[in-house]
């Protein structure tokens, strides 16, 4: 049923190498060397998609990454499926699976292809002015527009490739390996710099590479033959490496560039087994030379959409490089030369060709005069009108354009085509210049934007700098690399050129139609279905910014961001606005310039490498036995350690009593510990925390709390004095990084005339907590030799003590409001002494607890945690913790903060404690806390920051922070839920012992 | 991503540090002394310049040195470094 369009054989394509692939269910077959696209086209297949909005039927329009339409679904599993892949780029491999994205139930017949006959009520701004309204209704069009538009699936289960980033320094970076991009290399290479060059094709060369025509020659050669010894002399340097399948996605400030490299997509799904399938590129590249060539302009008219059209380029390196024809009665419609290469490019390989219509009246080249030689048949001074065929484009017509190419005038001429190729010029590919910050400026004579000011040390040369014929990239780019490369000479000096192109265009943005405008469909944004007769729209409706129009008609806010019709967008609204193109600018290109797969983003960041994480040295002990973890900030620490069965609420009563009554073990090794030391440490810390510190005795504790400058608590944690001029100070666990960044700031830039020393020592040492009425019993069996008699080692005070020949430290201080004692020693013993203290333990059922209990039990005691109880709102003031603020020191960090008329407000939140009506009903952290829920609109108070039940207490306990709350106490408030209010009285946030008598019991 | 000059180390990825606002503010000698205006205009009011703005860095993971950076915020353009307690360069 399918023809064979293959015509010739071609170098590229391996013809002993067959591949079968399947599209859309379908088994073809191509050889080695095709993209999925070249091979669909030998079989005759042009009908590759749908349209997003109007779901018109479109074929493939060009041979490269800015293919609007043939954008599919690749791999049919539903771990490697991926979309919105183009055919265009992607090489086929034995297996390939790939089917039509945008169409539903299938590309030959598409329910919305409904749409194309309700266009006339789908105008541009369509989707914002229909759906917006009424809001509620967006749940049900939403359901609508996804099942019937959507650009793919994604897939549903895990990635099974790898994928990897690789940094890469070099002197020089060339993108693009045309044949600019070959010159720069080897001038490059040949200078000595370290040099790579990447291409996103599989070959290097380019266009030219396959440009195989006696009307371009180098020195008396044909271009591709002259080029590849070029390619063959570059390979030789050692100082040059070369990438291809390698795509620069993004090029940043500082000539930092990302670029995806791929490495295993053109390979059968066996031949990929244990292979990286992309790179990810981080390229810091001294010099950037940009040659990414540019892209052929497609043409504005009625209908240039259909299967079958095109662009002229794409014609000529299906026919040139894959051996290809794309029909079997060829049309080409033209403003430029362009066409007739492509003419005689098929001419030479037995392609029949109808006519040429060409727009421009009066041309004279020798590339003409070729083509009329041999009898093709060119309508000077015409354009095409309308184009025929819904799956597939079977006739064109054509009129005569009127001398200011406005109007058509005279009567039609059908010519009947199944491929119409069109050309309507070149547009340099800026994009990357752009992302860089590069500023363009726009060429009046031919209607480009080219590279104008450049932000970093870089050049564009070739096409993508507005250079597009074979005599203006040979006079121009050795001078440039001489200059930017600041070299002597080059190897392209002198050369003989023969061209037998003729610059000359005529330039018509939107081509004039014998229909009004209300009655075309000429695309400007193929992807996007976006026309020249909605940009009028947006025109008429006034909006004048280039962006406004852009996100109004979502023209170049597809996948391929435009890149073959944004020209033409800014063309037509300068011509229907009458402003000029240069003062108009252009919408922003941004990065990636081709799509990027997430996994080439992610690399190995992936399952347990996504994010770092910290363990303590006893994490071993807790998950052998069987602890549940939290992450705190990146540390992993226990959360609790369930027994028999039980579940959290019950395994954190057990811990919570256990602790109280006899003994409890912690792991607290995560606390930040910073050591500090210098004849200035007292001072120092004087500074920093909020009470006094010149008193502190060596071999004593104190809590500490820190502030921001705006009188915020910031941390809190115990320091203890080691010597004279030696403190440790400890922080919150979530805390360590920071605090120590903001105390190595002030003391570099406020305070440099103190002399104090700071080093973080967290994972230097191992923390081991014992506590409850047991404790001493424990450590006094763990350490015999020291003197844990009360009026030796009170409660805040430390001792140095050695277990067997290992030094430690041992701090008697409490979070839990227990009788308690941490010891800390070298990380590597840490697990060993846990073990010890877990042995002299066992009498007395010593119960080791997690992060859970500890939060419970701290709550009893009305202590706070930083970042659970404050969220950088609270004042010491504000959580009633005044004891701590000194009155009598000068300044700390914060101090002045403490009295603006701000924080000296009665009706500030504070923190106060919660106790409900019914003792047996726990809140929810982070409920709402009101008075009157009859007052509309309901007033927030406050919201509860940590709530438990305590089996202590034998009670519900809860800390809030309410607005006033200091001074109601006892008062009744409400804490309003989904289905019901609670009812609680403020109290004191000490639940237990005020009286502190159970840390010395 | 730009590269930063560390006055300490030499030049830089700029990932390896963090910005620290604007440069040059001192903390006031005496804090008690000063209105609540006097001490907000301290606390709060920074410049928010598009061109040369002064600034401070860190080398996190590198010296974790503090230092001074003149950059354009136009274009991230880095004119100069210099270190703490230094004057700018005047050029
Ligand atoms: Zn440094």
């Amino acid at each position: 049923m399918t023809k064979n369009l293959r015509v010739k054989t071609s170098k590229f394509i391996d013809e002993t190498y067959k591949i079968s692939f399947k599209f859309n269910g379908t088994t073809y077959y191509g050889y080695k060397g095709d993209t999925l696209a070249s091979a669909l086209l030998a079989n005759d297949i042009h009908l590759v998609g749908r349209s997003f909005k109007y779901h018109r039927p479109r074929g493939i329009m060009t041979a490269g990454s800015e293919e609007p339409n043939a954008i599919i679904q690749l791999h049919s599993n539903s771990s490697r499926t991926e979309p919105n892949v183009r055919a265009t780029e992607i090489e086929i491999y034995e297996g390939l699976e790939a089917s039509s994205q945008n169409c539903w139930p299938s590309v030959n017949f598409d329910l919305g292809g409904v749409n194309n006959f309700l266009s006339p009520l789908l105008p541009a701004g369509f989707y914002y002015k229909t759906f917006m309204w009424p809001a509620s209704f967006w749940e049900k069009y939403e359901y609508f527009i996804r099942k019937s538009a959507g650009l793919g699936k994604s897939p549903t289960e895990p990635d099974p490739d790898i994928y990897e980033h690789r940094y890469i320094h070099c002197d020089v970076l060339v993108v693009g390996a045309g044949i600019s991009g070959i010159m720069a290399a080897k001038t490059a290479a040949k200078n000595g710099f370290k040099t790579l060059l990447v291409d996103e094709k599989s070959y290097l060369g380019g266009s030219t590479i396959y440009q195989d025509s006696e009307q371009f020659k180098i020195n008396n050669q044909i271009l591709n033959s002259w080029l590849e010894k070029e390619i063959n002399e570059i390979k030789k340097f050692e100082n040059l490496e070369v990438k291809t399948r390698t795509s620069v996605a993004a090029f940043h400030g500082y000539n930092f560039l990302l670029a995806r490299e791929n490495l295993t997509d053109h390979l059968s799904i066996d031949q990929r087994t244990n292979k990286t399938r992309q790179r990810l590129l981080k390229i810091r590249a001294k010099k950037v030379i940009t040659a990414t060539g540019a892209l052929e302009r497609p043409l504005i008219f009625d209908n240039n959409d259909r299967p079958g059209i095109l662009l002229s380029s794409a014609i000529e390196k299906y026919a040139n490089l894959f051996g290809v024809a794309c029909g079997e009665k060829n049309v080409l419609f033209t403003n430029n030369d362009s066409a007739y290469e492509t003419a005689i490019s098929l001419y030479q390989k037995g392609i029949n060709i109808e006519a040429i219509i060409d727009n421009r009246e009066e041309i004279d080249s020798k590339l003409i005069k070729e083509a009329e030689k041999n009898n093709i048949k060119i309508y000077k001074g015409f354009t095409v009108v309308n184009t025929f065929g819904y799956k597939r484009i079977n006739k064109i017509s054509i009129m005569q354009l009127s001398k200011d190419g406005q109007k058509v005038v005279g009567s039609k001429i059908s010519i009947a085509c199944d491929c119409l190729g069109i050309s309507g010029g070149w547009t340099p590919a800026v994009h990357l210049f752009t992302q860089s910050g590069g500023k363009l400026k726009f060429r009046d004579e031919d209607q480009v934007f080219i590279p104008n000011i450049y932000p970093s040390d870089q050049i564009s040369i070739g096409s993508c700098n507005g250079d597009f014929t074979l005599d203006e990239i040979i006079s121009s780019v050795p001078n440039k690399l001489k200059e930017f490369l600041n070299v002597k000479k080059t190897d392209y000096e002198n050369l003989e050129i023969y061209s037998a192109f003729n610059k000359s265009k005529r330039n018509i943005w939107l081509l004039p139609s014998d229909k009004v405008i209300g009655k075309t469909k000429s695309f400007v944004d193929y992807q996007n279905d976006a026309t020249a007769k909605d940009i009028k729209l947006a025109l008429r409706e006034g909006f004048r910014s280039i962006e406004h129009v852009k996100r109004y008609t979502t023209t170049g806010m597809g996948t391929d961001q435009g890149k073959l019709g944004n020209m033409h967008a800014l063309g037509i609204i300068s011509e229907t606005a009458g402003s000029k193109m240069g003062e108009l600018g252009t919408t922003t290109f941004r990065p990636p310039y081709t799509p990027l797969t997430f996994g080439t983003i992610v690399g190995r960041n992936v399952g347990e490498y996504f994010d770092i994480f910290r363990k303590t040295p006893i994490h071993d002990w807790h998950v052998k036995n069987k602890a549940e973890f939290e992450n705190v900030g990146q540390w992993k620490r226990a959360w609790y350690y369930p027994k028999d069965g039980e579940n959290m609420h019950e395994a954190v009563q057990r811990e919570s009593k256990a602790a109280r009554d006899s003994a409890g073990i912690l792991d607290a090794s995560t606390l930040g510990k910073i050591d500090i030391q210098g004849t200035d440490a007292s001072e120092f810390l004087n500074r920093v925390y909020t009470n006094s510190w010149s008193k502190l005795a060596i071999g004593k504790c104190r809590y500490g709390l820190m502030l921001n400058e705006d009188g915020m608590v910031y941390d809190d944690g115990v320091t203890t004095r080691l010597g004279e001029n030696h403190y440790i100070m400890t922080t919150t666990t979530g805390g360590a990084a920071n605090v120590l960044g903001k105390l190595e700031d002030y003391l570099q830039t406020e305070w440099p005339e103190l002399d104090v020393y700071l080093t973080s020592v967290t994972d230097h040492y191992a923390t081991v907590s014992v506590c409850g009425p047991n404790s001493k019993k424990i450590v006094s069996q763990v350490i015999p030799e020291l003197d844990f008699s009360d009026e030796s080692f009170p409660h805040m005070s430390f001792k140095n003590a050695k277990i067997d020949k290992i030094k430690c430290r041992v701090m008697r201080i409490s979070f839990t409001g227990e009788h308690s004692y941490e010891i800390n020693v070298q990380a590597n013993y840490g697990k060993s002494v846990w073990e010890k203290c877990m042995e002299a333990g066992k009498e007395f059922n010593i119960t080791p607890y997690g992060t859970e209990t500890m939060h419970l039990l701290r709550a009893e005691k009305g202590f706070i945690i930083v970042g659970q109880d404050t969220d950088a709102t609270m004042t010491p003031i504000d959580l009633q913790m005044d004891w701590i603020v000194s009155k009598k020191k000068y300044d700390f960090i914060g101090k002045r903060s403490l009295y603006r008329s701000d924080t000296i407000r009665d009706d500030r939140k504070q923190l106060v404690g919660l106790l409900t009506e019914n003792p047996e009903e726990v809140l929810e952290e982070g409920a709402q806390i009101i008075a009157d829920i009859k007052k509309s609109p309901v007033e927030m108070l406050g919201h509860v920051t940590s709530s438990y039940y305590s089996p202590n207490l034998k009670k519900s306990i809860a800390l809030g922070v309410v607005k006033g709350g200091k001074n109601m106490m006892g008062q009744k408030l409400i804490i309003p839920m989904e289905n019901k209010q609670i009812n609680v009285t403020v109290a004191d946030p000490v639940f237990l012992d005020k009286e502190n008598k159970r840390l010395n019991a | 991503m730009f590269v930063i000059n560390c006055p300490y180390c030499g030049e830089r990825e700029q990932s390896e540090f963090k910005a620290g606002g604007e440069a040059h503010i001192v903390r006031p000698k005496q804090p008690t002394e000063l209105s609540d205006d006097q001490w907000a205009e301290y606390l709060f009011m920074r410049k928010n310049i598009k061109g040369i703005q002064f600034e401070r860095w860190v080398h996190t993971h590198g010296c974790r040195k503090w230092f001074n950076v003149i950059r354009d915020t136009s274009n991230d353009v880095i004119k100069a470094v210099y270190k703490m307690g230094e004057k700018p360069p005047t050029k």
